[in-house]
């Protein structure tokens, strides 16, 4: 699988590129900021691309809004935000853009555990979201009124399916049946008011409709 | 501070009449007299009635005293109605004209303001000064005009001498134009000087060098605060740039270690520890950064950091806070209170739950937390309600707290917000 890296730290970076090749990703670029990194992708047209938030030249958003941009030039593009914390502004836009497919939003300690964070980049290369709970869990903070609606259980599954759970997986951590758990998601959709008959993605879109409120 | 101006000190300098300030001496005094002039105008409508009751006195008809009474009390009363008002109006424009005489220090109005104009000290002073405008320099004017008059009639006379040949009267008129001529200059600066002197003694409030120095101990503070917060943030970005990057990929490295070590190889358990520990020095770190800085409050402002802090706290708490931004320094104080008191609330009061309201009232951002833990809450021990007290103070707020021993502790920070 073949990967642009995007992060201006270059300690990071290179460890960064060391990780992704043990695990058997090809790291076929490597760049500090921004700018780069959309000439990167246009250059090589790899197959998910890894992007710092906070980048040269303003450390503000550079990385998120670069995303934005690629997955609007290239549709299903696979990217994953890495961040220190949580960027409100244009996360939402972010997770929202291809219909939620293929996009990941990650805190940075996300990679200290390296089997984890590598399986995670295959979810999302694959079409799978994957949400850090820390950045469901800020983001849904902005808004209070769905939340307001969930139980803590339904609130629960919620941030699993974010993270790109399958509903066994989720019966498993929550030691609940799988009935059960598609009984609280059900809920959750019913809550939210998403249309039943979109069955493919309804999971995705209930993360999204959280975020799109937010915005 | 001296009522002394530039005009009375030039008076008494030899050269006096080379200088300027003879001639600003004159502009003084005739701008004195069409103020007088414009005084008497207004003042004549009380002062009509007031001479009515005079000439009916004289006069003595019927019934004198019951109409004299009636006349003088409707003068004095119009006086009562227009004086004050009057008095102010001229105060406004005899502290204007204070420049003319030299007196280029600022002139600040001695109207405190708050309190009605028939209270206000500051206005029978200025009374008391229209008076002494309408009675005292009128006189004096009298006496300048009068020399000004013989000063500038004396070619005529000498003309009028010539015709009658009169050699004696010449040389006296002549004379006695020509010495009085340094003379009007003197009298009509020192007669404007001392006039000056005496509208700057009624009219002026003293500047108040204690009230001054109190406005630049709070200026020094703020910047002090503001020097502190600016200096929280450059902490925060360093660690944020560096610190934490570093951990970040050493946490990455041990990863990597650990996982590609076979688990019963002797380095397995220290390097699965040292992961450990790197992972939860990244969570130290970034609580660490966020309590020095908080981002989602330099973001996003106080309500979302609020809500952050409250989402994250171990009990319960509600939160009821306005949006809106406020100046980074009261943000950063008002955020400081909610944490302190929360942090408290679970730490010292064993408090179940919390209530948190920030609200705007007017200009002033209140920001109060209740909780309904055991109380007892001291703020002499320990430094954090002191320095937080300290913090409000130098914004120029305060900090107030209630904690009876038994609960509720109610926390309250009172900061100023502008307009």
């Amino acid at each position: 699988m073949r990967v642009v890296i995007a992060e201006d730290s270059v300690l990071l970076r290179e460890g960064l590129v060391g990780l992704l090749s043990r695990f058997g990703f090809e790291v076929v670029a490597g760049v500090g900021d921004a700018a780069a990194l959309v000439a990167a992708v246009g250059e090589t047209e790899p197959d998910l691309v890894i992007t710092d938030v906070r980048m040269p030249p303003g450390f503000t958003d550079e990385g998120l809004r670069a995303a934005i941009a690629l997955r609007a030039a290239t549709p299903g593009l696979p990217v994953v935000a890495l961040s220190q914390y949580v960027q409100h502004s244009y996360a939402g836009e972010l997770l929202a853009s291809g219909q939620g497919r293929a996009i990941g939003y990650l805190l940075k300690d996300q990679v200290a555990d390296v089997a984890e964070f590598a399986e995670k980049l295959r979810r999302v290369a694959g079409g799978g979201t994957v949400v850090d709970p820390e950045v469901v869990r800020q983001l849904m903070q902005r808004g209070r009124d769905p939340l307001g609606h969930l139980s803590p259980g339904e609130h629960e599954v919620l941030a699993l399916v974010a993270e790109g759970h399958s509903n066994a997986a989720i019966a498993r951590i929550l030691v609940l049946t799988e009935a059960g758990v598609g009984k609280r998601i059900g809920n959750v959709l019913a809550k939210l008011n998403l249309p039943v008959s979109d069955d493919t993605n309804r999971r995705v879109l209930a993360v999204l409709a959280y975020l799109r409120g937010q915005e | 501070m001296t009522s002394t101006n530039a005009l009375l000190m030039a008076v008494t300098r030899r050269r006096f009449l080379a200088s300027e300030w003879p001639w600003r001496g004159v502009v003084y005094t005739a701008t004195t007299a069409v103020a007088s002039g414009v005084v008497w105008l207004v003042l004549s409508c009380p002062l009509a009635p007031l001479v009515a009751a005079l000439e009916v006195l004289r006069a003595r008809p019927a019934g004198y005293m019951f109409v004299a009474a009636v006349l003088g009390l409707a003068g004095l009363g119009l006086f009562a109605l227009v004086g004050p008002w009057l008095a102010v109006a001229v105060a406004g424009v005899e502290r204007w004209r204070l420049r003319l005489a030299g007196d280029d220090d600022p002139a600040p109005s001695s109207w405190r303001g708050g309190g009605g104009l028939y209270t206000d000290p500051a206005t029978w002073r200025a009374v008391a000064y229209l008076l002494l405008l309408a009675v005292v320099a009128p006189v004096w004017l009298g006496v300048l005009a009068l020399a000004g008059l013989l000063v500038v009639s004396t070619p005529f006379a000498m003309n009028h001498a010539i015709a009658a040949d009169s050699p004696v009267t010449l040389f006296w008129r002549t004379t006695l134009g020509l010495v009085l001529i340094p003379v009007v200059l003197y009298m009509a600066a020192a007669f404007g000087g001392a006039h000056a002197a005496l509208a700057r003694l009624l009219l002026c409030s003293e500047p108040d060098l204690a009230a001054a120095e109190l406005v630049e101990v709070a200026r020094s503070r703020a910047r002090l605060a503001d020097a502190f917060d600016a200096e929280r943030r450059r902490i925060e970005r360093d660690l944020h740039d560096v610190a934490q990057q570093r951990l970040v990929s050493l946490t990455m490295q041990l990863g990597l270690a650990r996982h590609d070590m076979p688990i019963d190889s002797p380095g397995a358990a220290a390097v699965t520890s040292a992961h450990e520990q790197a992972k939860a020095l990244m969570v130290e770190l970034r609580d660490l950064i966020r309590g020095i800085s908080p981002r989602t409050l330099r973001e996003l402002g106080l309500r979302a950091a609020i809500e952050e802090v409250a989402a994250a706290c171990a009990i319960r708490v509600r939160v009821d806070a306005d949006p809106g931004r406020y100046s980074p320094t009261v943000e950063a104080v008002a955020f400081a209170a909610v944490s302190e008191a929360l942090a408290n609330a679970v730490k010292h009061a064993g408090a179940a739950g919390a209530a948190v309201t920030a609200r705007r009232i007017g200009n002033t951002l209140v920001v109060q937390v209740r909780d309904d833990g055991q109380g007892g809450a001291d703020p002499s021990r320990g430094s954090g309600l002191t320095g937080l007290a300290d913090r409000a103070a130098a914004a120029g707020g305060r900090l107030l707290i209630s904690s009876p021993v038994g609960g509720p502790t109610i926390l309250r920070v009172e900061l100023p917000c502008g307009s």
